[in-house]
């Protein structure tokens, strides 16, 4: 049950060792990664802000909801913030459970919570310039076209 | 002393403060304001006098989601006198 928004470099280690339980028999470890194009435009980097306090506070609400939904054992969330190159990771996920179903299936459920519910926001860096992201990306499939957004 | 506190707590019970973020913040040019509380205040009334003093932050309202005190809320919730308000543009962390 651990959360943290935090400007430092996510640590994977700590987020799975935060999770491990002896009558785990899964962990599940999900990375958002800073990827280098969205929408077709190539990205420089992103610089992510948060309401830091009320992050963490909806983070643990969402953990918490996942443990009833999914019996799920544990979870770990961080969030990174600030200016991130392409290929570092913004979200770090883990979860223990029982079995791997719950851990694959509440992972998801979680990610997309996050991304709905939690205030943190993005901002792609272009070449040419630049432009705060509102709203979450389509969750899972393909991008919607930016005239959708 | 005691009566040092008791002036920072008497300031602090008449004003709201407000946080701002991201595109709201880089519009207003600051990440916090401080209102002066009014009875009877609602999420709704808060935000109508932020806009006010603020018309750059007009064309955010339509999508704008609001917490007070780190809880999401609606228009008609109140804002009691030292309540912290943030103004939340839609939200795209992961």
């Amino acid at each position: 049950m651990l959360v943290r928004v935090t400007d430092l470099p996510l640590d994977v280690n700590e987020a799975i060792s935060a999770v491990e339980t002896p009558s785990a028999g899964a962990v599940n470890v999900f990375l958002g990664v800073v990827r280098d194009n969205n929408l077709g435009r190539r990205v420089g980097h992103l610089v992510y802000d948060a309401y830091p306090s009320m992050a963490e506070r909806v983070m643990r609400e969402l953990g918490e909801e996942a443990i009833e939904k999914f019996g799920i054992l544990d979870y770990a969330i961080f969030h990174r913030t600030g200016k991130l190159a392409i290929g570092e990771a913004s979200l770090l996920v883990t979860i223990s459970s029982g079995h791997r179903g719950e851990s694959f299936e509440a992972g998801h459920w979680l990610v997309n919570s996050i991304k709905k519910r939690v205030p943190v926001w993005k901002k792609e860096v272009w070449e040419d310039g630049e432009e705060w992201i509102e709203g979450p990306e389509s969750l899972g499939i393909q991008q919607a076209p930016a005239s959708m957004r | 002393m005691a009566s040092g506190a008791g002036w920072s707590l008497t300031i602090r019970r008449m004003t709201v403060t407000i946080l701002l973020f991201a595109s709201l913040a880089e519009a207003a040019g600051t990440r916090r304001l401080e209102l002066a509380a009014e009875p009877g205040d609602t999420v709704a009334s808060v935000r109508d006098r932020v806009v006010s003093a603020h018309p750059q932050l007009a064309r955010f309202v339509p999508t704008l989601m609001v917490a007070v005190d780190e809880v999401y809320a609606t228009d008609d919730d109140p804002v009691p006198p030292g309540a912290t308000v943030a103004l939340i543009p839609p939200v795209s962390g992961g």
